[in-house]
């Protein structure tokens, strides 16, 4: 049961990670229909703009009081507003020209932008493993017998916060409902004098700065980083981003969670090596069972 | 030296390709046939034909992965998933691994129609996904297999692999350290692979492929039972990276899981894009750059650096050279360097 409670929420706290990386996937999905194939590799980026922000701001350990709050909103926002600029970047050099391809003309774009990101983040920061500095302190705190680090509370409430944000802006802004008219028919939303440019722009702005934050968040929960991190984690919050129902903003939430749960108890029950095949196996039985996910809409072929 | 295959056997190709007359097409393609077979006869450095062996074997990738990408429409980002099947093959029958020592022409059969098997165990519940979907599955199946070659430690030695492979042998002569022989095994599985594909692509099948390709829907209702005809292409295509595996483990004499990773399928899919998906000289000219690329100019690049005092390690530029091939292509001629004429036309048509 120790254990147990453990994993559950080493679980969550991974779950709150993907579920960031997630959110871009399911906007950029839900408005232009791609699988955004770069998109892990704008969090790793994240990770590595954070890492280069804290450097600069002279910060290599553990931070308190107000040079806490500030240097690690300084190399938050930085390193959310660079991963949202480098997405909007993207979409307007590789992703705008081939809107109206056959449709798998961007994703192999896609795929080759992501091989990019990785041989220039390879050669920036080097082939291995990268360390980072363990800037929020991490005292434990006992629940139910189980020691669970502060870090993994404010993972889990800054994921949270992100999203219930991104909820109400989505739901209550012009904005907002800019983009889901975007998504739901793209010629009609035009028609109704959307900027469809402009929408697929701050779709791509704030899913790549959502993928920004999981970077930050991750390089300080694991302390380290790589440049080929985000392909697997991109390709596990895929899945959660699928399995919550692709499109979906709460599915891809609920899926990141569950996914980071999965996971977690994988590693634990079949031992870390096996992880990666069980998070795939699900994804490939999720697509084949039930393609729209747990909360999605039925998904039809679009022309 | 290296290079004047290369370049020729391109240039032939290219130009074959802009004849319009069939019988002086398939005398070009005739002549460098005959060329490669005589090669070993007057040149006979061994390093050459390695070189253009492992080019056979990606030539042969190429092959099987356009019936599936180029033909169909399908994208399978895990085709080296089923190479790995093919060289795990040949590595547990025909090594000390379990004392089966069975014979590599035998072997070649069993892999492709493993490959084949498998990639219809794969295909039925997923080929009647969309496109983008079918991508990912097949991804998630390529970070699969090899994962599981690593994990099941007894079976297929885990993250080392197998080594000591027997060597094949012809008529009871063992092929040893030579590497003439597997040129000459990967010349004839090429020369059966482009019968196949050719006969394939003019077929009832193959027009079935091109429906689908450009539009399932209407092809459905033309009659075409869909997820047969991909699932067909699924099978055929994985049996040649099946054959293709066997060779290449054979002729490395060790297989381990690093050998077939996700960089492996976005290379061959790079080949594709590069050459023009769909058009087989196509698929074999992109074959043919990238392996002169990774194979000749940047290990030769490193060389020149280092001798310049330079410390350069080309080889970290692989991921770059992919992406920037398929980013490029697909931004600025998504027909490829060497297109069919009909794909060309499809592609401008739709971007029209």
């Amino acid at each position: 049961m120790h254990e147990f409670l453990a994993q559950l929420f080493n679980g969550i706290a991974l779950g709150g990670i993907y579920a960031l990386i997630a959110l871009g996937y399911t906007m950029v999905y839900g408005i232009i229909g791609l699988i955004n194939f770069a998109h892990g590799d704008v969090y790793t980026l994240g990770s590595f703009f954070a890492l280069t922000i804290l450097t600069a701001l002279g910060v290599s350990g553990e931070l308190h009081g107000v040079a806490l709050i500030v240097d690690v909103a300084i190399a938050l926002i930085g390193a959310a507003l660079l991963c949202g600029i480098v997405g909007v970047l993207i979409e307007r050099l590789a992703y705008r020209r081939l809107r109206n391809a056959p449709r798998l003309a961007p994703l192999i774009t896609a795929i080759g932008i992501s091989f990019i990101l990785e041989n220039v983040m390879q050669i920036w920061k080097g082939p291995a493993p990268v360390p980072f500095p363990a800037v929020v302190p991490n005292p434990s705190i006992t629940i139910a017998g189980v020691a669970v680090g502060a870090q993994q509370f404010l993972l889990v409430g800054l994921a949270v916060v992100m999203m219930v944000a991104l909820q109400l802006f989505i739901h209550n802004t012009r904005l907002g409902r800019a983009m889901r008219a975007t998504a739901e028919d793209r010629d009609a939303a035009q028609l109704m004098g959307i900027n469809i440019n402009k929408t697929i722009m701050l779709t791509f702005l704030i899913g790549s700065a959502l993928a920004g934050v999981a970077g930050f968040v991750s390089g300080v929960y694991y302390q380290s980083t790589w440049f080929f991190n985000g392909f697997g984690a991109g390709l596990k919050a895929f899945t959660a981003a699928v399995l919550g129902g692709i499109g979906n903003i709460a599915g891809a939430m609920l899926g990141g969670f569950l996914i980071g749960i999965v996971e977690s108890f994988a590693t634990w029950k079949f031992g870390g090596q096996w992880s990666n095949v069980t998070v795939f196996a699900i994804l490939i039985l999720v697509l084949v069972f039930r393609p729209s996910g747990l909360l999605g809409e039925a998904v039809y072929e679009r022309a | 030296m290296i290079y004047a295959y290369f370049l020729v056997a391109i240039a032939v190709i290219a130009a074959a390709q802009r004849l319009t007359d069939l019988r002086a097409k398939r005398a070009l393609f005739l002549l460098l046939g005959a060329a490669l077979l005589c090669a070993p006869l007057f040149d006979r450095n061994d390093a050459t034909f390695n070189v253009l062996a492992d080019a056979g074997i990606f030539v042969l990738l190429a092959l099987g992965l356009n019936i599936v990408v180029g033909f169909a429409g399908l994208l399978d980002l895990g085709y080296a998933a089923f190479f790995a099947i093919g060289a795990y093959t040949y590595a547990m029958m025909a090594s000390p691994q379990f004392n089966l020592h069975l014979p590599f022409w035998l072997l070649l059969f069993l892999a492709a129609a493993f490959a084949a098997l498998l990639g219809i165990i794969l295909g039925a519940p997923t080929l009647r996904l969309r496109g983008d979907y079918l991508a990912i599955v097949t991804l998630g199946f390529g970070e699969i297999v090899p994962q599981i070659f690593q994990n099941l430690t007894t079976y297929t030695g885990g993250p080392n692999g197998i080594g000591a492979l027997d060597f094949p042998s012809f008529f009871g002569r063992s092929f040893g350290q030579n590497t003439i022989p597997y040129y000459y095994v990967v010349l004839a599985l090429i020369a059966l692979g482009l019968f196949f594909a050719y006969n394939l692509r003019d077929s009832r099948l193959g027009r079935a492929w091109m429906a689908i390709r450009e539009d399932e829907l209407a092809a459905r209702h033309m009659g075409i039972n869909t997820t047969a005809v991909k699932l067909a292409a699924f099978a055929l295509g994985a049996s040649f990276s099946g054959l293709a595996g066997v060779v290449f483990a054979a002729k490395l004499s060790l297989v381990s899981p690093d050998l077939f990773q996700f960089q492996v399928s976005v290379l061959i899919v790079s080949m594709l894009v590069l050459g023009g998906m769909g058009n087989i000289p196509g698929v074999i000219v992109g074959a043919l750059v990238l392996v002169l690329v990774n194979n000749v100019v940047l290990p030769q690049a490193n060389t020149i650096a280092a001798s310049a005092g330079l410390h350069v390690d080309f080889g970290n530029y692989h991921f770059f050279i992919y992406g920037a091939i398929l980013v490029g292509i697909m931004l600025f001629r998504p027909e490829g360097l060497l297109p069919s004429r009909q794909r060309k036309e499809e592609l401008h048509h739709a971007a029209a």
